[in-house]
Order: structure tokens, then C-alpha cells, then sequence
């Protein structure tokens, strides 16, 4: 159980977190970037499993089914495309990769 | 009991390492350098708390084990298969549409916690309501963010007292929350709830319809914070740790890169959302100073093999006409001359900043022959030729120079001090915004006109013809 006061404080810092290790990013790496952020925002993922497993009516079940598949959908897809993006970055010299 | 404890221990260090490989993965992902491993480390992470959340799912009836198990694939299956065919063009409106599933995803969960009725626990309630708003918005806003960028929706709807419209929408959802978190223990709250969830994706749809395209990557941007946020709270709810820190590092660092994208399309997020400017009032430019003149591909290929040194200003219209290849092509021919050549790149070059970058590195050009506006624009000064390839807007020096123009104040590649300028057009029609380009008519520039993807086959034809 995370305690009110302790969540605060995680808030916080992860949002200080957020905020420098961002903060000196190349303007090349602005797409990319965003789309790794919408990546990691993919561990919604867990939680909508969660909500999924607990469901008990027909009605939870089915929100909570558009849910996992929602968020599947980001987790996966954010890696995807991350990924497919981020691996045609080379430098002079350097070969491409397959 | 005591093994029981020690599972769910177990199940909360390995969320405490995904979220640090989160962190660790977004550190590598600002530099070009370690970029592609730290989307691994991530990966890494996204695994780990997948695999335990579903080993430990052991109290879960089987048939919700098995409902599960469909979901993730459906979800993963579809979005894979659309990851890997999308082209790196359509890369921003992608990005769009996974945002929106995650947004989708924290808003079921909020739905199943609000619907469910299990929690009295008022704090849990409320911010499990305020999470699911944020997220039901964020998924129909991206919804429609994609559906304009991909041309499914080609119009911006704009009308008289639209913001007072939104407001409603904004209070209604408001209202319905604030009762659906009191009313909860009354058993009154379903459609209270229905109503809270309804004027959500009703207020994305209507904050997003009158944005124009070319502000759409800020709100896309604005909309992958949101999702953060509204994870975050999720992750509050459903006391996971993992969800709490990775989704506010993601509102956080969604927001500064929001606020640093508009800065670099010289617009501020207010002006994006409140203004309704996207498609410029057109015309209100003076009119073009000389007349344009002509240049044929034979001679320009000498002029540029011939050169020292040549900055190349690739626009978004290089992207339409699929040239990158061919750009590169010509690029490896002049380096192999001894050609100093160097990419400019602007902002807003691509329909995302940062876009035209990713669609250079498709066709193989390497990211240290790639500078952003800051980097370049002293040199243009030292640069025989600049070389505009369908880009217009962004070297149009009365940015700089007409405060009558539309687009005075942004900030511009400075291609005009070039001592020789090429501009590849298609016609001699007026560029995206419909502003016409001093350039164009000044006394180094020469037009050279057609096709991207030809004009720059017969600059490489040229080249070699240069011997």
C-alpha cells in the first residue's frame, strides 16, 4: 500500500526526473523522443491487466477487455515504431543496420 | 502467508527495476549516440512488468486469466503488424493513435474502479475520476488528431463562441465527476459515471476539431503528457509504483517537450489551443521583389560540382516526392569530390520537429552531416550554394525582414546569404501557407523546376556530367 503522503513525494520527484532528463535533448531527437515517451506511458498495460483480472460482471469485463487491448496497443506499438525509428540513426562511416 | 508476502515483494522490485529502466532508457534516448539502445532498455523494462504482472495474476478467475491473455494479444498483435508497414512519412499521425490507446486504456481502468463500486475510499475515487477524464480526453483528442493528419478529416470546424461551447462540455464533465465521486456509496452512480465519461471524448473531439494541421504535433505532444498524467493517477488507484513514476516522468517530460516544440514552430501553447491560427489568413505578404528566374539542371549540377561548400534545405515537400534516396545519392556523389555538404534543417521542416531528421536518416544520411537552425545559420554566409528542395516558408526572408508578412518573427534559415541559391519547385505557385517568397525573386537565386524525385536525377546526371 503506498501511503497519500509517500505517493506525493513520488510524484514529485519523478516529475523532476521527467523534466532533466529531457531537458537537453538535440531538436533532431524530437520525434523520436516523443514517441519513446508514448512508449513508456505503455505500462498503462499492467493496470488495465489488473482491472481485467478483477472484473466481475459482464459489464466490467467488457471495459476492461477494450482496456488491455487499448493498452497493448500503445505498449506495443510504441515499441515498434520506437524502435524502427531510433535504429536508422548512424554516423558518418558507419553501416546501416538491417 | 509469509511466501504470499514475499511474492508481492518480489512483484514490487521488479516494478521498481522496470521503472528504472524506463528512466534509464529515456536518459539514452535524448542523444543521437545511445538512442537506439536506451528504446531496449525500455523494452526490457515493459517485459519484466508485463511477465510478473501476469505471473501473480494467480487470485484472477480463468476465465478473466484467459480474457486477458486474448486482449494482450489482439492489442499487441494489430498494433505490431501496423508498427512495422507504417512509412516513416506517416510516422507523426502513428504516434497519434498508439497515444490515444494508452489514454483509452487509463480511462477502462478508471471505468472498471468507477462502475465496479468496490472502493468507498473518497481520495482513491477522486483521483481515480480525474485520471479517467484526462485520459477519455487524450484518446478521442489523439483519435482526431490522427484522423486529420492521415486526411481522414480535411477541415478545421471553427464557429462563433466554440470556446464557450467547450467550457460547457469541460463543466458538465466536471459536474458529473464530482458527483460520481460523492454519490459513489449512495449506488446512484452509474450514469452519472456514463455522463462523466461521454463529455470526455466529447471535449477531446471538440478541443482538437479546430486545430489546424500544422499546429497538430504540439497537441499530439500535449496529448502524450496527458496520457502520462492520467497513468500516473491510474497507478495511484491501483497502488502500483511502476505506473505512478513512468507516467509522470512521461507528463513531465511530454510537457517540456511540448512547450519546446511550440517554441521551435515560434508559437505558444495557448496561441495553439485558444487562437484558432493553424491555416494562416493568407495573402497579407508584399508582393515578391524580382522575377523569378530559370535554371537548367545540366548547369546547376556544374555549379554545385564545382563548389566548396553546399548547404542543402530539405522541406517537407522532398518527403511528398519520396527524393530522400535520391538526396542522398547526390550528396555521396559531391562528398566523394571533395564537397563540403551539410543538411539545414528547420523545426518544422518535417510535420513534426524532429520528423524531417528521422526521414534523412530512412535514406542513410548520416546525423553528424545534419544541423539544426542554431548550428547553421552562420554558415550560409561561407556556402557557395544552398540548395532548397520543397521547402518554401522556412527560408523566406521576409520572416526576418516585411512585418507586414504573416510569418514575420519566425525564426528562418538564413539561405539567402548563400552567394548562389537553387530553388527545386514544382511551379511557380505560392508554398503551403500561401505567402509569397522574397527569395525566390532575389538576384542569386535561380529556379530549378519539376519533381523533386527528377529535378534532383538530373542534378546527380549533371554532376557526373561535370566530370
Amino acid at each position: 500500500m503506498i501511503d497519500g503522503v509517500i505517493a506525493l513525494y513520488i510524484f514529485m520527484l519523478a516529475g523532476f526526473t521527467g523534466y532533466e532528463v529531457i531537458s537537453r535533448v538535440p531538436v533532431i531527437l524530437h520525434t523520436p523522443l516523443m514517441s519513446g515517451s508514448n512508449f513508456v506511458h505503455g505500462i498503462v498495460l499492467v493496470g488495465a491487466m489488473v482491472a481485467l483480472a478483477g472484473a466481475d460482471s459482464t459489464l466490467l469485463r467488457v471495459i476492461g477487455f477494450i482496456g488491455v487491448v487499448l493498452a497493448a496497443g500503445n505498449a506495443v506499438g510504441g515499441y515498434v515504431v520506437t524502435e524502427r525509428m531510433l535504429k536508422m540513426f548512424v554516423l558518418t562511416g558507419k553501416k546501416k543496420g538491417p | 502467508m509469509p511466501a504470499a508476502a514475499t511474492l508481492e515483494t518480489l512483484m514490487q522490485l521488479s516494478y521498481l527495476a522496470a521503472a528504472a529502466l524506463f528512466i534509464f532508457g529515456l536518459k539514452r534516448m535524448s542523444s543521437p549516440v545511445t538512442a537506439a539502445s536506451g528504446v531496449r532498455w525500455a523494452g526490457v523494462g515493459m517485459l519484466l512488468a508485463t511477465a510478473v504482472t501476469l505471473a501473480f495474476m494467480r487470485d484472477a478467475s480463468p476465465m478473466n486469466f484467459a480474457l486477458v491473455i486474448v486482449a494482450i494479444g489482439i492489442g499487441g498483435i494489430v498494433a505490431w503488424i501496423s508498427g512495422k508497414r507504417v512509412a516513416m512519412t506517416d510516422m507523426p499521425q502513428m504516434i497519434a493513435l498508439y497515444n490515444g490507446m494508452g489514454g483509452g486504456g487509463a480511462a477502462a481502468i478508471a471505468a472498471v474502479e468507477l462502475y465496479g463500486g468496490h472502493t468507498q475510499n473518497i481520495v482513491h475515487l477522486a483521483i481515480a475520476t480525474i485520471g479517467g477524464f484526462i485520459g477519455a480526453v487524450s484518446f478521442s483528442g489523439s483519435l482526431i488528431a490522427f484522423a486529420k493528419l492521415q486526411g481522414l478529416i480535411t477541415r478545421s470546424i471553427r464557429f462563433g463562441g466554440q470556446k464557450f461551447l467547450n467550457l460547457a462540455i469541460l463543466l458538465i464533465a466536471a459536474g458529473a465527476g464530482a458527483m460520481a465521486v460523492t454519490g459513489a456509496g449512495l449506488g446512484s452512480g452509474l450514469p452519472v459515471v456514463s455522463l462523466l465519461f461521454a463529455f470526455a471524448l466529447l471535449l477531446g473531439v471538440a478541443m482538437t476539431v479546430p486545430i489546424g494541421g500544422a499546429d497538430m504535433p504540439v497537441v499530439i505532444s500535449l496529448y502524450n503528457a496527458l496520457t502520462g498524467l492520467a497513468v500516473a493517477f491510474e497507478g495511484f488507484v491501483l497502488d502500483n509504483a511502476a505506473m505512478i513514476i513512468a507516467g509522470t516522468v512521461v507528463g513531465s517530460a511530454g510537457t517540456l517537450l511540448t512547450q519546446l516544440m511550440a517554441k521551435a514552430m515560434n508559437r505558444s501553447l495557448g496561441n495553439v489551443l485558444f487562437s484558432n491560427f493553424g491555416e494562416t489568413s493568407a495573402a497579407a505578404g508584399g508582393a515578391a521583389a524580382g522575377a523569378q528566374k530559370a535554371i537548367e539542371a545540366s548547369d546547376a549540377g556544374v555549379m554545385m560540382a564545382y563548389s566548396q561548400k553546399i548547404i542543402i534545405v530539405p522541406g517537407y515537400g522532398l518527403a511528398v516526392a519520396q527524393a530522400q534516396h535520391k538526396v542522398w545519392e547526390l550528396t555521396q556523389l559531391l562528398l566523394d569530390r571533395g564537397v563540403k555538404v551539410r543538411f539545414a534543417i528547420h523545426p518544422v521542416a518535417g510535420r513534426m520537429p524532429g520528423h524531417m531528421n528521422v526521414l534523412l536518416a530512412e535514406a542513410g544520411v548520416p546525423y553528424d552531416l545534419i544541423s539544426d537552425l542554431d548550428e547553421i545559420n552562420a554558415e550560409f554566409e561561407t556556402a557557395d550554394v544552398a540548395l532548397i528542395i520543397g521547402a518554401n516558408d522556412v527560408v523566406n526572408p521576409d520572416a526576418r525582414s516585411n512585418k507586414s508578412s504573416p510569418i514575420y518573427g519566425m525564426p528562418i534559415l538564413n539561405a539567402d546569404k548563400a552567394r548562389n541559391v537553387i530553388v527545386i519547385k514544382r511551379g511557380q505557385g505560392q508554398g503551403f501557407s500561401g505567402i509569397d517568397n522574397a527569395l525566390f525573386g532575389l538576384d542569386q537565386t535561380r529556379m530549378l523546376y519539376g519533381d523533386a524525385q527528377s529535378a534532383v536525377s538530373q542534378l546527380i546526371q549533371g554532376v557526373k556530367a561535370a566530370g
